[in-house]
């Protein structure tokens, strides 16, 4: 890969200094210019640079962050791209259960979830990593192939594990982040600023499920490929250096939607709701299966449970 | 006004001092700078193209760059190896080479910040991790720790360095109700940045070969035998090569000291490998990587084994006074641990930890040319922070080199130090 080919104008918005003027604009302007050069990557505007941390931000500013982004985002990809901003709704504690009696392990899911939350193509950013694992030995996690490509599954002997983020109630990830550029929202489901990730990875290392993914590179997304509904916290385009994660296809289920991995999922494997609505499926699974956590030991309360159904 | 005025005289004989010098200086910096450009240039490739040009990937998000940085926090750690004797036992002989320690730690922090620089993959937005003007998340966040602490350690260290030379230069006497304190905080200071590098380890229960009790103490154990050992083999240089006097017993005393901390090293990783091993739990799966490798990945084993090997030469011949005290033997030791803990603290810490990863699954990691520039580089950087601090500090240390003598190039008067 060449400079060339993997650098693309991230920002179209011309720079504002010229007009307002003023030392801080100025000023403003000089070190966002000595950070593109820094990064070397395409343009980045003095607003981009000098963008404060989402919880931070004003209402007004968060409109204004995502006009922004929209009209970066049309440049980069010409065609329209709403990104959405909806906040969690009351009442609302998101719940995921999956079966693993009934997984095949046809990997629906992964790519239903790269389709719907505009994951870099190349290198592909999966957030949903399915193991395939031995019934003899059960879950564990020195016997699972990961890479497993038979001409059909499921395979005689194996069951499969599918696992992506925990959505914990103690998320480890957001203990140690730095810069608090991660955190678990009201509705329960952790989320990364893509705009103040500093892209030190100690959250990476803190997982202890694997949900968490960088980007290496310039995420390559086709504009045919790009999802145009997304959400601030969730699906909109990535740039380089920064973090990613599931964010239960935040700008579906907040609009009462389900996730693309629980739509696409041929066995019905995969059940989803909020915890708090004592009729949802969700709750019915708990209360009527029997239900485990991965990695329970390590007290991190996912809000994401495994049962066998069958 | 008149300390202003010395100030900045001081200020302009420093730079004048280490901007003059010999062929073998010029040629020396030189080189530094070369390299330091190589990096440069490797990391430009690297802020380009983005962290893929480095054989990272999501299973083990670690490489080299933060090995090297937790090496190089336990040698800026190691400056108090020397403050220790000097300062609480009063022991001459070491008091005045303590400043050089200093220096060593500076420069060692120069490249620790310089490792997590080139880590991160938006250094555009560095500013996020400054207190006050970004967002800091502490105390929660063991990263947002270390930053201070390591900040604050370089800050005291550069102050304490600057003002004993400053006062050397006036040819006044350090005022020792200010130096001593200071000192003496530095101390916990020391102990505050290794313990905090080896938390931000330690406090991952996803890491179960990083999550363990005696991570911090092994961390200091390690550092103040390999600080020590570039300090010693310094020393010696600097003694050849200027009129710096530093006594033979000084460096036998320190030598005596890397026994002890090695020893303790040693036990410590025993105690480590006897718990994975005896209790074998599954746990035990990251050891086994590091040590006999696992599903036929070997990797790491050649460098684990040369590590323990190379530490437990080097206990032997700075535990055995005859062997201590004769120079090849002594400086064979320094080169044992200095590459036993190289290996230990870096690579050997920060891969197994990360392989198996979280999901089992085994990467194999080895870094690659850029990373091995990009590291070149900062190397070179520190190298080159420590050889102008000498340049200047010196001839300063020996009273050569003040407001009132020696300068342009008048004719060296030795006095005692002051420093």
């Amino acid at each position: 890969m060449t400079a060339q080919d993997s650098c693309q104008p991230s920002s179209g918005t011309p720079c504002p200094s010229s007009e307002s003027g003023g030392r801080r604009e100025f000023l403003g302007a000089a070190v966002a210019a000595v950070a593109t050069a820094l990064t070397g990557c395409g343009k980045l505007s003095k607003e981009e640079f000098l963008q404060h941390n989402f919880r931070e931000l004003s209402k007004e500013e968060v409109l204004s962050v995502i006009d922004r982004l929209e009209k970066e985002y049309k440049e980069k990809f010409g065609k329209d791209v709403k990104v959405a901003n909806t906040p969690a709704m009351p009442g609302v504690m998101f719940g995921y259960a999956l079966d693993l009696s009934r997984c095949i392990g046809c990997r629906r899911c992964v790519h239903a979830c790269v389709t719907e939350n505009n994951q870099s193509r190349d290198p592909e950013i999966q957030w949903i990593r399915v193991m395939e694992m031995e019934k003899e030995e059960g879950v564990n996690l020195q016997h699972a192939e990961h890479y497993y490509d038979p001409a059909e599954v499921p395979r005689e002997g194996h069951f499969y594990m599918p696992v992506q983020c925990q959505q914990c109630k103690k998320p480890p990830c957001v203990k140690v982040c730095p810069v608090g550029a991660t955190w678990r929202e009201k509705d329960g489901i952790v989320v990364v600023d893509y705009n103040w990730c500093i892209g030190c990875r100690y959250c990476m290392a803190a997982c202890p499920y694997g949900a968490r993914h960088f980007n290496w590179g310039d995420p390559k997304l086709a504009s045919k490929d790009v999802n145009p509904d997304t959400h601030y916290l969730g699906n909109r385009p990535r740039a380089k250096g920064v973090v990613e994660k599931c964010t239960f296809c935040i700008q579906r289920t907040r609009k009462g939607l389900y996730t693309a991995c629980v739509e696409i999922c041929p066995t019905g494997s995969r059940k989803f709701g909020n915890l708090l609505d004592k009729e949802s499926e969700i709750r019915q699974v708990l209360e009527t299966k029997r239900v485990f956590k991965f990695k329970e030991e390590l007290n991190t309360q996912p809000n994401f449970f495994y049962f066998y159904g069958v | 006004m008149t300390t202003l005025r010395n100030f900045s005289r001081f200020i302009t004989d420093t730079l004048r001092m280490i901007t003059t010098g010999g062929p073998v200086y010029y040629t020396w910096v030189a080189l530094l700078l070369l390299l330091i450009a190589f990096g440069a240039n490797a990391y430009i490739g690297q802020v380009q193209n983005g962290l893929i040009v480095t054989n990272m990937r999501d299973q083990v998000s670690w490489g080299f760059y933060i090995g090297n940085f937790t090496f190089l926090v336990g040698v800026a750690a190691a400056a108090i190896m020397l403050v220790i004797p000097a300062y609480i036992y009063d022991w001459e002989p070491i008091k005045e080479i303590t400043i050089l320690g200093e220096m060593l730690a500076i420069s060692a922090l120069v490249m620790c910040l310089g490792f997590v620089m080139v880590d991160i993959g938006r250094p555009d937005r560095f500013w996020h991790i400054m207190p006050l003007v970004g967002r800091l998340n502490w105390p929660q966040s063991m990263l947002a720790w270390d930053v201070l602490v390591l900040n604050a350690y370089l800050v005291l260290n550069y102050f304490v360095v600057t003002y004993l030379l400053y006062c050397a230069y006036t040819e006044r006497h350090y005022v020792k109700k200010l130096v001593t304190p200071l000192v003496l905080l530095s101390i916990p200071m020391a102990v505050s940045i290794h313990t905090c590098t080896a938390y931000l380890y330690n406090g991952l229960a996803s890491r179960p070969f990083w999550n363990s009790a005696i991570l911090a103490p092994r961390f200091l154990a390690s550092a103040f035998c390999s600080g020590p050992a570039i300090l010693l083999i310094l020393l010696q240089i600097l003694r050849k090569t200027t009129k710096l006097s530093i006594k033979d017993e000084a460096i036998f005393k320190i030598a005596e000291l890397m026994a002890y901390t090695m020893g303790f090293n040693l036990f410590l990783t025993a105690a480590e490998t006897f718990k994975e091993f005896y209790s074998g739990t599954e746990h035990v799966v990251y050891s086994q990587y590091l040590l006999f490798g696992l599903k036929g990945h070997n990797t790491l084993v050649p460098y684990a084994w040369a590590s323990i090997i190379c530490g437990a030469v080097a206990f032997i011949l700075f535990l055995v006074p005859k062997t201590r005290t004769n120079w090849v033997t002594l400086n064979i030791g320094c080169v044992l641990i200095y590459a036993s803990v190289y290996i230990e603290k870096g690579m050997g810490l920060i891969i197994p930890g990360l392989t198996p990863d979280a999901l089992g699954e085994i990467f194999v990691y080895r870094p690659s040319i850029t990373e091995l520039s990009v590291a070149a580089g900062i190397f070179a950087l520190g190298f080159l922070v420590f050889t102008l601090m000498l340049k200047a500090a010196v001839p300063m240390m020996l009273g050569e080199f003040t407001i009132s003598r020696g300068r342009k190039g008048a004719q060296p008067v030795k006095t005692e130090g002051h420093a």
